[in-house]
């Protein structure tokens, strides 16, 4: 199993398509969670505006303030991570070519998830540096209180974020198991986060059927979790506590699994062409 | 259908009965194949006979609808098999953005081989100076290579071949060839899917013929081809006809175009000319024939087309 583990980190860190996404990842996250926000605050028309919009943006605040692009766009780009790296093994006919050589194909799908869950852990500690730096600075420019928020809340919102991460990403690699290639999955996966969970979200409020399903939406459950982190709420970025913490919780571990499962179960039971 | 050879008691390979079915259509029925160690076995049909399935079946890819598999003992697919086999089946697919070597060295990983086999596999399919290049940059040929060289990575007890030799120039031909034969000498099992007959003709010892997903020979090359004959031709030719079923008996004497052939060994060759010759016949030739696998396949193939349920009869 490490031999297998190793196999897989080895290739997918040598893939270019792994660091375009994570750069673009990095960037966008960024850009959302610190840059815009901080224009906006330099450009606000009131003491009392700059103020509010200062207070997320502050060290103490960082826990919940890094994690609020996670359950929507954040999650997008790491689905299609996950298509992408089950998507090629079928389109570029690698699997049969794995699957006849040694690893059984539990030991390559664990190891295939395995390094998917350390790349994206170390995604997440390298958002938690890169938005902790950018506080620090935002706090001393605006000449606020440098105060850090305690060691278990930053480690309950990595947590949190590797989490809703993993469950993205799972369901890209799931979809792409069962559609056995990369567009479709990209597609599907893209329209269900970015589409269907926003329709189900703005009308839920009217509909009362649609208020009880956005309560088991993945995205809802994950935008839940944010929210009891502490994060701000919003529509845009879908963060807003539909359920409870411990609800959200249990919800998007049970999403992980089932799309690992999902993953798995498919891929043993088929044959490979 | 040939029964299986004797020396399948040591069978590296062994199917009974394989049968994969897509719905209603039957791709492979019920073959039984047996490969021995140190036999390079040609596994030949046309197009869309069923051979590669059965090749997926055989590592593990695809699971049989009827019918059993034995690889080195194991069930096909189980990862203390995996560890024994080296294959290619179909065209080799490796990752495009991995240069050959770091290709070679993801499978090595996997398969928990030292990276010492990289090197030495490399060198050994002409490929060792070509190593640092990305797999997408190869020629066919050179992806065609590096196929093979991973097959050989794990140094296996049986080694899988689907079209080993496919893309490549002469020369590179003839060192896959003697170097399928060499693995073949040194114990290796060797299951080699191809169209090409003078291929199998020259490196298999044994040969399986599929059709339509059924097997429809399995015998040594030798045995496939048949003994050696005699043609003679001779006038006048009924008289030489009539003298040599004298001397030799029906069964053993055939008159296909204006040649008469003997079914007899080249020894009888020269008592044959003198006794024709005594008798007044004039002989003009008299020459050893030999059939290549490519007529056995060519006549296997009318034979099986005619036949009810063959693919001119569908």
């Amino acid at each position: 199993m490490l031999n297998s583990y190793s196999a897989e980190l080895f290739k997918f860190i040598k893939r270019p398509a792994v660091w375009v996404l994570g750069a673009l990842w990095l960037a966008l996250l960024l850009a959302f969670t610190e840059l815009f926000p901080y224009i906006a605050y330099r450009s606000a028309a009131s003491a009392r505006q700059a103020g509010r919009l200062l207070a997320p943006l502050l060290p103490g605040q960082l826990p919940g303030h890094v994690i609020t692009g996670y359950p929507v766009w954040g999650g997008a780009l790491i689905l299609v991570l996950g298509a992408l790296c089950w998507g090629s093994e079928y389109g570029w006919g690698t699997l049969k070519t794995m699957l006849s050589h040694r690893p059984g194909r539990l030991t390559f799908y664990v190891a295939q998830v395995s390094t998917l869950a350390t790349s994206i852990a170390a995604l997440v500690i390298v958002a938690f540096a890169l938005c902790s730096l950018a506080s620090v600075v935002i706090a001393g420019s605006g000449g606020a209180p440098l105060d850090l928020p305690p060691a278990s809340a930053i480690a309950q919102a990595m947590a949190a974020g590797w989490l809703i991460l993993m469950m993205w990403s799972l369901l890209g690699v799931c979809l792409a198991i069962v559609f056995r290639g990369m567009a479709l999955p990209i597609g599907l996966g893209l329209v269900w986060i970015l589409a269907i969970e926003n329709l189900i979200r703005f009308t839920a409020p009217l509909i009362d059927a649609l208020g009880q399903v956005e309560k088991v939406m993945p995205g809802a459950d994950a935008g839940s979790l944010v929210a009891a982190l502490g994060a701000a709420t919003s529509s845009s970025t879908g963060v807003a506590a539909v359920v409870g913490g411990e609800q959200a919780l249990w919800s998007v571990a049970l999403y992980t699994g089932l799309f690992a499962a999902v993953g798995a179960v498919t891929l043993l039971r088929r044959d490979v062409q | 259908m040939a029964t299986l050879p004797a020396s399948a008691q040591r069978a590296a390979l062994r199917t009974t009965g394989l049968t994969k079915r897509y719905g209603n259509r039957t791709v492979v029925d019920g073959v039984s194949i047996s490969v021995s160690r140190g036999e390079v076995y040609g596994f030949l049909g046309p197009n869309g006979a069923g051979k590669t399935t059965t090749l997926r079946m055989v590592v593990g890819l695809v699971k049989p609808s009827a019918g059993t598999a034995e690889v080195l003992g194991r069930r096909p697919g189980d990862p203390q098999g995996l560890a024994r086999i080296g294959a290619m089946v179909e065209s080799p697919a490796l990752y495009p953005y991995l240069s050959g070597h770091d290709n070679l060295a993801v499978l090595a990983r996997h398969a928990g081989v030292e990276r010492a086999r990289i090197g030495a596999v490399l060198e050994q399919v002409g490929l060792a100076d070509r190593a640092g290049d990305r797999f997408d940059r190869y020629s066919l040929g050179m992806k065609q290579r590096l196929g093979v060289a991973a097959a050989l990575l794990k140094d296996p007890e049986l080694l899988i071949l689907d079209e080993p030799t496919n893309g490549l120039d002469p020369l590179g031909i003839a060192d896959m060839r003697a170097l399928i034969r060499r693995l073949g000498d040194e114990g290796k099992a060797v299951l080699l899917s191809s169209h090409n007959l003078a291929e199998v003709q020259q490196i298999c010892d044994g040969v399986g013929v599929i059709f339509n997903g059924k097997l429809v020979a399995q015998s040594t090359v030798q045995e496939l081809r048949g003994g050696v004959a005699i043609v003679v031709l001779a006038t006048p030719l009924e008289r030489a006809e009539s003298q040599l079923v004298e001397l030799l008996g029906r069964e053993k004497v055939s008159v296909i175009d204006d040649q008469i052939r003997l079914e007899v060994g080249l020894d009888r060759a020269a008592s044959l000319n003198r006794q024709l010759m005594l008798a007044g016949i004039d002989v003009h030739e008299l020459r050893r024939e030999e059939r290549s696998l490519e007529e056995v396949f060519i006549a296997m193939s009318a034979d099986h087309l005619n036949r009810p349920g063959g693919s001119h009869a569908q």
